[in-house]
Formats: structure tokens, sequence, C-alpha cells
């Protein structure tokens, strides 16, 4: 460990000469400094909000960390009243309790003494916050929701789909680069056409096949008409036109059938193509949203994109849970790429030549 | 035991053609080397006999039958690529075992035949390695093994040897010298390297834009040539090539150029143009009144128990001259050389040999 720690050190103060720093370690830093705002500011507020309380999210001017102001029970008051530090007339500071905010004053008690009751301008206070972590932002959707239910859905989704989209993918690329037959160019063609025609635009057909095969609210509905890439038959082909042709022919060569050669020499060469279509379909069928919208409207089969979609009531949204479950959408991902991406490492195929 | 028969071979890339018409006959269990320069359609003559190139029209024969629409898989030979392609995901054993596993062997079976091969090449102790982790003499043995395991009908070898350092290609000659003579079996070689023919083949077959040259044992092609770009591509250094004249002087006919002068040991016709060939090794130095011809000495190359010599003669063609031993000579010196005349090739200005009638 202390060698990464040392080399993680040894990283983050490259700099251009040894001794100083130049004006371009200066900027480099800022360019990157901005640019890891940029992508991970986002996420970074989206983790601290997910603990607010939903009054801490809305709450104007917004803050970074999730601070909520005090409440209080007051007698005599149904609802909890919000805690102010007020500056009285006289100058001194008292801490009150709001009943009701009319225009720019605001009623307020003092908590203590529940007969006195005060008018407040509404700049003479200040509000008396803590730092609180709201877990039951997590908790709630996952006891009151069945979340657990649609996470299952969800990975289910994910995995078979995407299992079913490297396998056939994979086949069809070999047929595209390496499998000799006529016809090959017209097929490869037509295959990359696809690419041209949006999901929005063969959405009711595509429908209407699922609905004829009684796939509606069943979550192979969802799986099975993105299974065929043209992007992931693309990229594999891609990819396998640069295997070595020799390593086919000396499999031809040891009699080995077509199947042998594509399972057996082809699919193991091609890992670090096929992890990166693996890290596009996860990507692509975790975060599917419109296509099981379409499909899937009975709330067991719910997968969690539509589950968070279901916070968004008709006048109000739940903001603290929608942002709670997202991150939990989120973090899967993350850690499927950090382990997928050890395998993107290319130039495999050739350490058996020359 | 295999032989292997061309008959006609006709191959055409589009509209350019390869191979023209390539007859062709590997005589069971005999080492054939298919040598040429670069371009010269070899390797695709080999891919061919494979089964890994169509043929646009001809015959090939394998033990009799007719396999030009047979597949590569199904022709039973073994191939030896150039670059090895070892699979490189697998290990040693598995690359090994890999054909037999295709062609379903019982696994006993398999163990024992890649051990007797790997015995057979010395390459026991890594059998459990994968390929980058093997030298390039040791990939070279086990693209050897693969080959080897599974008895197949002949071995086709596409210049196995060329990405090996000078020294261990010595060494993988001697040995595929050696494997040949230990498991018999049909070989075909192809190499544009004519150390390697001339050492390994049985016979040779030069080849040339397509055609074949000029088929035969080593030795007969490098003392018989039958045209010029043989003469020229066997032996090395090259065969040294003069212009020269045939001159009716009295009753014999010499053969002059600029420089030379000399009696003709074959029937030519009178003042006609010829080439005149001959090899480094049969140019002698001598004394004045014994020359042929009068050569400075260019540029030396002294390889310790020999010595070459690149010279520059009157006519402006540049004469190598092969001598045993050390001399001490500098550039600008004068030598003065005779030509052993039994060993004189003389060409037409078609570049086909004219030999004595007798």
């Amino acid at each position: 460990m202390g060698n990464t720690a040392s080399l993680i050190k040894n990283i983050v103060t490259q700099k251009k000469y040894k001794e100083k720093y130049h004006w371009t370690d200066y900027f480099s830093y800022f360019y990157l400094f901005l640019g890891v705002f940029l992508m991970f500011g986002p996420i970074i507020w989206l983790g601290l909000s997910s603990v607010k309380t939903l009054a801490g999210i809305q709450e104007y001017p917004p803050t970074i960390l999730p601070l909520s102001q005090i409440q209080v029970e007051v007698d005599g008051y149904e609802k909890p009243l919000s805690l102010y530090n007020v500056t009285l007339e006289d100058g001194s500071t008292k801490e009150l309790a709001e009943i009701k905010r009319v225009g720019i004053t605001s009623k307020m008690v003092d908590p203590k003494d529940t007969e006195k009751k005060y008018k407040i301008p509404i700049d003479k206070r200040e509000k008396i916050r803590e730092f609180s972590v709201q877990w039951d932002n997590y908790l709630d959707p996952l006891r009151k929701y069945n979340f657990l239910l649609y996470f299952k859905n969800s990975i289910f989704v994910t995995v078979i789909a995407t299992i079913i989209t490297l396998i056939i993918n994979s086949m069809a690329a070999y047929a595209l680069s390496i499998y000799e037959f006529r016809g090959k160019n017209i097929a490869l063609v037509f295959v990359i056409g696809t690419l041209l025609i949006p999901l929005t635009i063969i959405l009711v057909p595509v429908f209407y096949v699922i609905a004829n095969f009684g796939m509606i609210n069943s979550l192979w509905g969802v799986i099975l008409p993105g299974a065929a890439t043209p992007t992931g038959v693309f990229l594999l082909r891609q990819y396998m036109l640069t295997l070595p042709r020799e390593l086919i022919e000396a499999a031809r060569m040891d009699h080995a059938s077509e199947w042998a050669i594509y399972w057996r020499i082809v699919l193991p060469l091609s890992i670090p193509a096929i992890a990166v279509l693996a890290i596009f379909s996860i990507m692509w069928r975790w975060n599917d949203f419109l296509w099981p919208l379409i499909v899937l409207s009975k709330s067991e089969v719910y997968t969690l994109q539509i589950a968070l979609n279901a916070f968004h009531g008709e006048l109000t949204s739940q903001w603290n849970y929608v942002l709670a479950m997202t991150m939990v959408t989120l973090l899967p991902i993350a850690l499927i790429f950090t382990y997928l991406q050890k395998f993107i490492t290319t130039g495999i195929a050739s350490t058996g030549m020359k | 035991m295999t032989e292997i028969v061309l008959k006609n071979i006709f191959k055409s890339y589009d509209q350019t053609e390869v191979i023209h018409g390539v007859d062709l006959k590997v005589e069971s269990g005999k080492f054939l080397v298919l040598v040429g320069p670069s371009g010269c359609g070899k390797s695709t003559l080999l891919r061919i006999i494979a089964g890994l190139e169509r043929i646009t029209s001809g015959e090939i024969l394998i033990e009799g039958n007719e396999v030009s629409n047979i597949p590569a898989s199904e022709r039973g030979l073994a191939m030896v690529f150039q670059s090895y392609a070892l699979y490189p995901h697998m290990s040693v054993y598995k690359n090994m075992a890999f054909s037999l596993e295709n062609l379903k062997i019982d696994k006993k079976t398999i163990e024992e035949k890649v051990n007797s091969a790997a015995k057979l090449l010395q390459i026991e102790d890594y059998l459990q390695r994968k390929p980058k982790a093997l030298s390039g003499g040791q990939r070279q043995r086990v693209a050897i093994g693969r080959a080897i395991v599974r008895d197949p009908k002949a071995f086709l070898f596409d210049e196995p040897l060329s990405n090996l350092d000078a020294e261990l290609r010595v060494t993988m000659r001697k040995e595929l010298s050696a494997l040949h003579e230990k498991i018999g079996g049909t070989m075909i070689y192809v190499t544009h390297d004519q150390v390697e023919a001339m050492t390994l083949a049985d016979q040779i077959v030069v080849l040339n834009e397509g055609y074949v040259a000029q088929a035969g044992a080593p030795l007969d092609l490098y003392n018989n040539p039958n045209d010029t770009f043989v003469a020229g591509f066997i032996g090395s250094p090259k065969m040294n090539f003069m212009n020269v004249k045939s001159i009716k002087k009295d009753d014999e006919i010499n053969l002059k150029s600029e420089s030379l002068n000399i009696k003709s040991s074959v029937d030519v016709e009178v003042n006609t143009d010829y080439t005149l060939g001959i090899r480094p090794e049969h140019i002698y130095i001598c004394e004045k009144n014994d020359s042929d011809l009068e050569a400075t000495v260019d540029y030396s190359e002294q390889l310790g128990s020999e010595t070459y010599f690149y010279c520059n003669t009157h006519d402006a063609s540049q004469l190598i001259v092969h001598q045993t031993g050390q001399y001490k000579v500098a550039k600008g010196d004068k030598l003065f050389l005779r030509f052993d005349r039994s060993s004189i090739h003389l060409f037409g200005v078609d570049g086909k040999a004219i030999k004595n009638k007798s």
C-alpha cells in the first residue's frame, strides 16, 4: 500500500520542472480541476442532496451540505415549527419559532413562553441549522415502496439482456468479419443501416410485435427487442478484423470447425472489445427508460428507472426519495465499470505472433 | 507417406494472374523447397496446397485424390506459419492439443501424443507456459510441435525461420533437417533464402513471377542452371555475369568483351551476344601471364577463413571473387584473374543456358 500511496503522491504532484512550478503546471491543474468540477460536481451535489430533507432540497438559497433547520414542537400547534435566531428591536437576540409568514413579516412565538407572540420583519431573523443526515430517504423507499423488487427486476433485465446481446452480437460480428459467405457486404450494409433508425421511429411497430407475442408487462418484452444492437455488431466486427489472419488460418489447418474458431479462438481474443460492449450494454439497459415505460405498466414488473418516475406525482414530487434512489441506481454501474475496465487492454491477440 | 501433385495450377486475384500454370510433383517423404524472390508466388502456391486459397483452374492431388474443393480443415495437412500464429490465450500444451481436440480424440491419447511431440522438440519444460513467455526459438518449436502432434499427411512451412536471428536460424535449420530424417513425412517448405533451400531440400523448385523457373536437386540447380535467373538466385554471393560477343579467330571461337577474351568451350554461333556467367569461387588470382583479365579491387570482405573481393573491370561489370584464406589487399590494388574453364556458364540473350550438344 505504501507503494500505491507514494505513486499517487507522485502523480498528483507532477510538474514540468523538478524544482519549480511552470505556468503550464498552474494551467494544467486549473484545467483538470475545472474538468473534475464540471463532471463530478453534479454527482457530489446528488450525493449530498440525497441525504437532505425535502425542505432542505427545496430551500432557497440552496446549500451544499445537508444542513436542516431545527424544528421544535410547541404546545398548542399541530405541526413542528421552524426555529429562528431573531434580532429584536431592542437589539437583543432570541430564539423564536415561526407560526406563519405573511408578506415580509413573520408571526412568531417563543417556544418557552407560548403566550408571547411577535411580529418580526423577515430580514431580522436567521435560520438555526444543524447538520443532519436523512438516512430515511434511503430506508423509506426500500421499506414502503418495495424498491428491492425493482432492483431485482433491473438486475434481471440488465444481466440477461447483456448476456444475450454479447452472444448474438459476437456471432454476427464473427460472420461479418471472419466467416466467408456470399452477400457478406450486403448483410453488413443492412446491419449498419439500422444504426440510422432511432428507436422513436420504430416504437409503435415494435410495440405491436411485443403485444402480439404477449410480452406486455413481462421483463422479456423489455429484454428481447434490443438484444441485437448494430452498434455492438459493428464494434466487435471492427475489433475482430484486427485479429491476425494467420491465427484463424492456423485454426483452420488444425481441423477447427467454424464454431470452434469462433468459440475457442476469436471470442477469447476479443475480450477487450467484448468488455467495452458489456459496459455499454449494461449502461444502456440499466438506464433505459422509454422502452420499459411503454412495455411495463404493472408495478410488480417495474425496473428502477420506471419506479423512480413513480415518485413524481401529478402535483408534487418526492425529490428526497428520487435523489436517494438515483444514488442507489448509480452505484452498481460505477462498481461494474471499475471491474470491467481492466479488461479493456488491447494487444493481447498479437502476443503469440513473431 | 503422401505424394502431392499439382497440375497446371492457375490463380488470379480479380484480374491479376499471379500463378501461371504451375506443375509440381512432391514425392512421398521428400523435402521440397519452394524458393524465389518476394512476390514470385511461392507463398500463394503453398497456401493453395494448404487449402487457404482457392485456385482459378488446375488440379491438386493429395495421395491421388483431387482436393481443390476440399476445405483446409479436411485436407489433413499441417502448416507452420511465418509468424508462428500460436494461440496467445492458450498454454503451449493447449496449443498443441487444439487440433487433436478438434478431431475428438480422447484425452489420454492427446496427452500421450503431445508429450511425445514435446519430448522430440525438447519443449517439455514449458508446456504450461503461454506463448508470450517464450523466446522466438521456443515459439518456433511449439509451432512445429503443433504441426507434428497429429501425424499430418504432409507438413507445409511458410518461411518459418525468417523471424529468428542468424545464429538461431542455423540451429533450427539443422534441427528441421534432423526432424525430417526422424519422422519422415512429406514436407513443403517456402523460403526466399537460397541457403535454407540448398541445405534442407531434397528437391528445389525455383519460382519466378508465378512460373517454375527450374526444379531439381540442389546441386543440379547450382551446377546446371537453366537460365540467368536461377543462376543468379542460387548461390551466394551471386554468380558474376558479363556481356560477351562470340568472335571467330582462326579455327576457334572466342568470347570477347572489352576486358576479356577467352576460348569458348561450348559450340556457339559466331558474332552473337551472349552472357557469360561464372561463380565467385571459380575465379582464381594468378600471375599476369596466365590471366584472363585484370581488375581493380573496389572493396573486400575479410571473413577470416575466406575473402571476397568486389572488383571493377574495364567493361564496368563488377566481379565478385572468392578466395579461401586471408589476403592483404587494399582498395585500388590490381588483381590478375583467371576463370576456371570448366565452370563457365553461357547464356543466350533470352537468358536461357547454352549447353554443349555432346
